[in-house]
């Protein structure tokens, strides 16, 4: 048997093309952490609105600014993109979707129904 | 454990560039994962300038046409060269498949081909799959059995119960989807990976065999099975347009259902 030593690992995340399915699968993971870190910010905007008019006025003036507002929006689509995957997954578990042609189709269909559940939210606010 | 980055040792150089002859008329790129073992320097990229017009269609055409003509040290796996052994299996443009039956033309530029992702390079695109067959014994790809076989016969199967392995014995063991698996690149170790556990289903669920509840027992693990998330590359992947993921999922029924009694 030959010395094992010193062999490469052949390239992997660097030249491999994702299919839109793995792409999304990541993203679900990347949205999960993103919505943990969201509850915590929650916790602080809740916690500002129990501690009297003082706190609910800045915590206000900051949930004001556009860049804040960007990032609330974030996670509003967040959820829904996460929710859309979480409700394939369901269907995943019980056996149904599997079919190849069917993979980016689907795929597709999650993203833009994401897109509308947060349209749908931004109009009725 | 993930490691996100390629180690030291295998990230990847600029190799040499070889130039069709002059005369040549209509050339295609090809860029070539290139690593010796007797040199002990890094992989590199080599660029060869094929000549299309005495090219055959496949990709492992225009490989072996580099081996003939341009380089004789190019190392590779082939055999078939018609999708049935499994051999040639490469990662060619961002996906793994067969060279031997993916057409030069299905792409538009330059083709460029790795070896099967995240395994030890043995040297160019042969990477070492001794894990892999090892894996592959451990879910006894065999029927088993506890009745004596019939004196006179073979133990027969239903049409029905045939019907049931299609899309399951096709399978020829060439590892793309596992390989293109990030769950199987992160915890190859301990996950069995989606070809793998294709064979196991393949053998839990033929009617001859009297070891389901054994080999399901083999299974119920944490990792063996349940590494799999459905990220569905390796459905996306396979040259031979079988499911691996669909038998992940039906074995993860096989074990829930039987808790569930």
């Amino acid at each position: 048997m030959a010395l094992k030593t010193n062999r490469p690992t052949s390239p992997h995340l660097q030249v491999y093309q994702l299919p839109l399915t793995g792409l999304i699968s990541i993203s679900h993971r990347l949205t999960g952490m993103f919505l943990s870190f969201g509850l915590i910010l929650f916790v602080v905007t809740v916690s500002a609105v129990s501690m009297g008019l003082e706190s609910y006025t800045s915590m206000q003036n900051v949930l004001q600014c556009w860049l804040v507002k960007c990032v609330y929006w974030g996670f509003i689509f967040a959820l829904f993109f996460h929710l859309c995957h979480g409700i394939r997954h369901l269907f995943w578990d019980i056996g149904i979707g599997f079919q190849q042609e069917t993979l980016h189709k689907i795929a597709i269909i999650e993203i833009a129904v994401s897109f509308v559940l947060t349209v749908t939210t931004f109009l009725s606010l | 454990m993930a490691e996100f980055t390629l180690p030291k040792n295998s990230t990847l150089t600029e190799g040499k560039t070889y130039k069709a002859l002059p005369e040549a008329t209509s050339i295609r790129l090809f860029k070539v994962y290139r690593w010796n073992p007797d040199t002990g320097s890094n992989p590199r990229i080599d660029t060869f300038e094929v000549d299309m017009d005495s090219c055959g269609p496949m990709v492992l055409d225009a490989i072996l046409k580099i081996k003939n003509e341009i380089d004789p040290s190019l190392t590779f796996r082939r055999s078939c060269r018609e999708g049935v052994c499994g051999s040639c299996a490469m990662n060619i443009n961002g996906k793994n498949t067969l060279a031997c039956t993916k057409a030069i033309d299905s792409f538009t530029d330059t083709i460029s081909i790795f070896p099967l992702p995240h395994l030890q390079v043995i040297k160019d695109l042969v990477p070492d799959m001794t894990h892999f067959y090892a894996q592959y014994a451990s879910i006894k790809p065999w029927i088993t059995t506890q009745t004596p076989a019939p004196a006179d016969a073979e133990r027969l199967q239903s049409h029905e119960d045939r019907a049931k392995l299609d899309g399951l014995y096709e399978c020829v063991m060439c590892a793309c989807c596992s390989t293109s698996c990030p769950s199987y690149w992160w915890n190859s170790e301990r996950y069995l990976g989606p070809a793998i556990l294709l064979q196991a289903h393949r053998w839990l669920i033929d009617s001859r065999d009297e070891h389901t509840g054994a080999r399901l027992d083999d299974l119920e693990d944490p990792f063996k099975v349940f590494r799999c998330h459905t990220i569905m590359n390796c459905t996306d992947t396979c040259p031979k347009g079988l499911n691996p993921a669909k038998a992940i999922a039906e074995i993860k029924q096989m074990l829930v259902k039987r808790q569930l009694g």
